[in-house]
């Protein structure tokens, strides 16, 4: 069923009766052309682009949840592609570019707001790098610009600019194009996209080992049952490398809780994202009022999906050095997922141990502004057999030639 | 806030501690390959469920031994690492 203004107008006249469910809950076939374990963002994204791409329709998401359940669900949606490298650029900017025409590729409205993203600088010396992360950004080709202490006040007049402020504004780096997007809506959308081309999206399915036959994936074990498949994709986040070692493969991966927070909604006061180099705290206001927080991580490796207080109290204190006046504001929910921390803080994308398995992994804390890229890549991997010329240098033997793609130091994240 | 047990110093608090690296990695011998040599530098089990770590405790600057389950958090044994 397209989804249309003469959709809804119709349906809003008979009753709503005529819905029909996004998309279908499928139990596994015996054997698949390909398989994708986890059901977030960039497994269901890889299975929408298997079918509408390269079309290769016989395929299978596997989620041991729900799908968005996991960091798609539990993300601040920030999407941006402020990078040092051209190799990230090129990544994240193919994923930015995708999602632009998101919403009209999969007919479901994935609210992609391009609200802008200013990370702003307090001190000289974070100004410094700003300007050398907003110079690399216009190499790369991407319209991101340095912002001086004025125009970056505008843009945010309820930060903390008094008289006795410790830190001022000095300005920092805009990204016009950077803004949010709904989490949830683009898991659905891809589902119902990938659904309606014949993948079958499996949710409560656990993979439990990986068959292995002459050097190459033969199937996998599951809770539901063996499926039979001789190209598996690995997109589980955190759980990647308990899923990579049942074939030996061991993974430059620590697993970390993030947590996010929403505040009670209010009136408008914040029409972009804002990040503080200093503190590490973003923000933005979602649609229904909520500010939407997050930080760094938690500095404890877990797998449990909740934080741990130290890194909330950071988090709040960065947040309210930003916005003094948001002492009285109330939060609402506060909540923390496992993201697959890589040491260069950059995505492990390509083959790994046995032909015919490919992994989608390590993207961090960062992970849902990639999706459309992760997906386009992973898919073209499954299908060909090659690398993508934007996944290639994301490959797993860059820590054996140690061509590391440092984003850590390159743009400053905070892991 | 969780607490930490130092062998040194007892329990503190769990913000005094630095997650170092994971333990039982054994540096390898002879003339490894340049794959075995970026498995002992980079290549981590990130277990789910119990683990053996290695930590810092910062005040007092000593390195010990942790067990701890990663999905509860729960401390299990701490030790001196000599």
């Amino acid at each position: 069923m397209k989804y249309s203004a003469f959709t809804l107008a119709r349906e809003a006249l008979r009753g709503q009766s005529g819905w029909q469910p996004a998309w279908v809950k499928a139990k596994p076939r015996d054997a698949y052309d390909a398989v994708i374990v986890g059901g977030g963002g960039h497994g269901l994204a890889t299975a929408y682009y298997l079918a509408k791409t390269h079309g290769l329709t016989r395929v299978a998401v596997l989620e041991k949840g729900w799908i968005g359940g996991g960091n798609t669900g539990r993300n601040t949606t920030v999407i941006r592609s402020n990078y040092f490298y051209p190799e990230s650029v090129a990544l994240y900017d193919l994923a930015l570019r995708l999602y632009e025409g998101l919403s009209r590729e999969l007919n479901y409205n994935i609210m992609l707001s391009q609200r802008g993203m200013l990370i702003a600088a307090h001190t000289p010396a974070q100004m410094e790098i700003c300007n050398r992360i907003a110079n690399a950004m216009q190499l790369n080709g991407v319209d991101g610009r340095l912002m001086e202490a004025d125009e970056a006040a505008d843009k945010v007049p309820l930060a903390n600019q008094g008289a006795r402020v410790r830190y001022k504004l000095m300005g920092g780096i805009w990204q016009g194009r950077a803004g949010v997007a709904r989490h949830d809506a683009v898991a659905w959308g891809y589902a119902r996209a990938a659904s309606a081309l014949g993948v079958d999206i499996i949710e409560g399915c656990e993979v439990s080992d990986i068959r292995i036959e002459a050097g190459r994936v033969s199937g996998i074990e599951t809770n539901l049952g063996p499926i039979r498949t001789d190209r598996l994709g690995l997109a589980a986040a955190g759980a990647t490398p308990g899923l990579a070692a049942k074939v030996g493969v061991r993974l430059p991966i620590h697993t970390y809780a993030l947590q996010a927070f929403v505040s009670e909604p209010v009136k408008p006061i914040l029409d972009t994202v804002l990040l503080y180099l200093g503190t590490g705290t973003y923000l933005s206001q979602s649609d229904k009022g909520e500010l939407v927080i997050g930080g760094g991580l938690d500095r404890v490796p877990t797998h449990g999906q909740h934080g741990n207080l130290p890194a909330q109290e950071q988090v709040l204190s960065g947040l309210l050095e930003m916005f003094p006046s948001f002492g009285q504001l109330k939060l609402l929910r506060q909540w923390g997922g496992v993201v697959d921390v890589v040491p260069d803080s950059s995505p492990i994308l390509g083959p790994a141990g046995p032909k015919g398995l490919y992994l989608n992994c390590g993207w961090g804390t960062g992970g849902f502004k990639a999706i459309p890229a992760g997906g386009t890549l992973l898919a073209h991997m499954l299908a060909t057999g090659a690398h993508h010329p934007i996944s290639k240098p994301f490959d797993l033997d860059r820590f054996r030639t140690g061509r590391l793609i440092d984003e850590a130091a390159g743009s400053g994240i905070a892991h | 806030m969780q607490t930490f047990p130092c062998p040194f110093c007892g329990p503190r608090d769990e913000t005094e501690f630095h997650f170092a690296v994971e333990a039982d990695h054994p540096r390898p011998e002879n003339a490894p390959s340049d794959l075995e040599w970026a498995a002992y530098l980079y290549a981590v089990d990130a277990p789910q469920g119990p683990a053996r770590e290695i930590w810092l405790h910062i005040p007092c600057g000593e390195y010990f031994v942790m067990s701890r389950n990663t999905r509860t958090r729960d401390v299990t044994a701490s030790e001196a690492l000599r």
